[in-house]
């Protein structure tokens, strides 16, 4: 699903490169979480599956398609089989928990009648049923990332990336929000989860990379934060 | 319902921002009307010029004191050459008809004047006028020529002034160009700001760049557009009121502007105008959105 070959990348003028010959092979259904100090490389790792930036050496396969080598023209539908929650959620302040989900729909080629039918179902999933039509400044911080996870779930992705998905939430809304990722990730879906939290990272008892100055220190089934 | 929300997302867009949304239209109103001003004038001085010279002739004076030979071989030689195509014999007495003619509200100058004082002269009409030169290199210093006076030297000078006013009104097109361009620039850069959200969620969710780009490059076209239409209401008014009114006296010297003439630099103006507007908002984006 996800395959990182030997990949460098640096950013210019900076001293020492952000990933230094990584290798990584994520299976379909995974869960993986990427632990690490801040500046690691977690996510330029991110950055990369998102076609974001491009690695200097090396290859990154995902969905089966070459990003390394990926015009940046054929980037917006290659994005539509990712889903993408952030920290800081990105949610339209001036738009409903339900017109945000709905957003993301229209805006690549949806109708209204798709929004209507899949949009108040993807709510109900991510348990947020009757709180349609509030606005984000309307919801709690847990409430808010709900609508986050909606939106990146509505399209059904096969791979969801998270980074520090819980970042500004307090423990039990983390805890929730991780429920909720696994929901999805017990669909098929593959989630790729970059994180700080220790505490998510024993609880879940998932894949574990962890990375240090670019390097991977760490790669362990069902491991710890350590 | 994606044309629906693009061109929903136009109007937003433009009342958004209205003052400078109407700073822009003006602007580009303003440099489509001299750009249209500035085709119109190329074009009459096109016509006039080709109305001018088909009647414009050159005289040839004689010597008053030229022998009947001079006067012979000058009109054999006048005959055969193939830059003339017409050559029409003035005597004294014709000249001094023509002389009378001109300056009837003169009767002083007339009485003064008696006939065998003026000159004898041919005139010619050329086969292709704007070669005066050549004649007059080769008649002047033929013997028994006074000199070769030619009408088109003076409409030279008239055309001259036309062809200056139809510059400045093209520089003026360009400095307002210029300033209309950076307006549609500017004005772009604040709607994709105001939009920064929408526009990174776009292009995470992986919606084409095309309809990102659309409502922004559409905003500008239609403020192009609104700003020909400007445009060709100016030009509308300067035939009315100034060309067919004020200057209603001069009509004889100027070749006539019609309507149509002047509804024909509507689609120049709204082509320049639109196109103008998406390229700018085109580039903008990508130096400013980087989709």
């Amino acid at each position: 699903m996800i395959q990182l070959e030997q990949v460098t990348k640096t950013y210019p003028k900076a001293s020492r490169p952000s990933l230094d010959n990584v290798s990584v092979s994520i299976d379909k259904g995974e869960f993986v979480f990427f632990i690490g100090p801040s500046g690691s490389g977690k996510s330029t790792i991110i950055k990369m599956l998102l076609h974001e930036v491009t690695p200097n050496k090396g290859r990154v396969i995902v969905n089966g398609k070459d990003v390394t080598s990926m015009r940046s023209w054929k980037r917006p539908h290659f994005r539509r089989s990712i889903g993408c929650v952030f920290q800081d959620f990105r949610l339209l302040p001036n738009r409903t928990a339900y017109e945000n989900v709905a957003f993301a729909l229209e805006v690549i080629g949806k109708t209204k009648a798709v929004a209507r039918r899949v949009v108040p179902e993807v709510l109900e999933l991510v348990g947020l049923g009757g709180k349609e039509h509030r606005y984000p400044h309307e919801l709690s911080g847990g409430e808010q990332q709900r609508v986050a996870v909606a939106r990146a779930f509505v399209n059904r992705p096969l791979i969801l990336l998270a980074d520090e998905p819980t970042g500004n939430l307090d423990p039990d809304t983390s805890i929730e929000i991780m429920r909720l990722l696994d929901r999805i990730n017990r669909t098929g879906t593959t989630v790729v989860m970059v994180t700080h939290d220790s505490n998510i990272v024993n609880q879940m008892r998932r894949r574990v990379i962890e990375i240090e100055s670019g390097r991977i220190v760490r790669d362990q089934a069902r491991g710890v934060y350590g | 319902m994606r044309m629906k929300y693009v061109l929903s997302e136009v109007l937003v867009g433009l009342w958004r921002n209205v003052t400078m949304t109407i700073a822009m239209i003006i602007t580009m109103g303003v440099s489509l009307t001299m750009l249209g001003a500035s085709g119109l004038i190329y074009t009459k001085v096109a016509d006039m010029k080709e109305l001018y010279f088909e009647n414009i002739e050159v005289s040839i004076f004689l010597k008053t004191d030229v022998t009947e030979e001079e006067r012979t071989d000058l009109a054999t030689r006048l005959e055969a050459d193939p830059l003339v195509s017409q050559v029409t014999y003035v005597d004294k007495e014709e000249a001094f008809k023509r002389f009378q003619e001109m300056f009837r509200d003169s009767p002083d100058l007339l009485s003064a004047v008696k006939a065998d004082q003026l000159p004898e002269s041919y005139r010619l009409k050329l086969v292709n006028p704007e070669e005066y030169k050549t004649i007059s290199d080769q008649y002047a210093a033929v013997g028994g020529v006074d000199q070769v006076v030619d009408q088109s030297q003076v409409l030279d000078k008239i055309f001259n002034l036309f062809t200056a006013g139809q510059n400045v009104a093209l520089a003026a097109a360009v400095a307002m160009a210029v300033a209309a361009l950076l307006l549609v620039a500017n004005t772009i850069q604040v709607a994709a700001y105001s939009k920064r959200r929408e526009v990174a969620v776009m292009k995470l969710v992986g919606a084409s760049n095309w309809f990102i780009q659309a409502p922004f490059v559409l905003e500008a076209v239609v403020a192009g557009l609104i700003g020909s239409i400007l445009g060709l209401g100016a030009l509308v008014a300067l035939k009315k009121f100034l060309f067919d009114d004020a200057l209603s006296a001069l009509q004889g010297l100027f070749a006539p502007v019609s309507w149509g003439e002047v509804f024909l630099t509507f689609p120049v103006m709204a082509g320049v105008g639109g196109l103008i507007s998406a390229v700018t908002a085109w580039v903008t984006l990508r130096f400013y959105l980087r989709v």
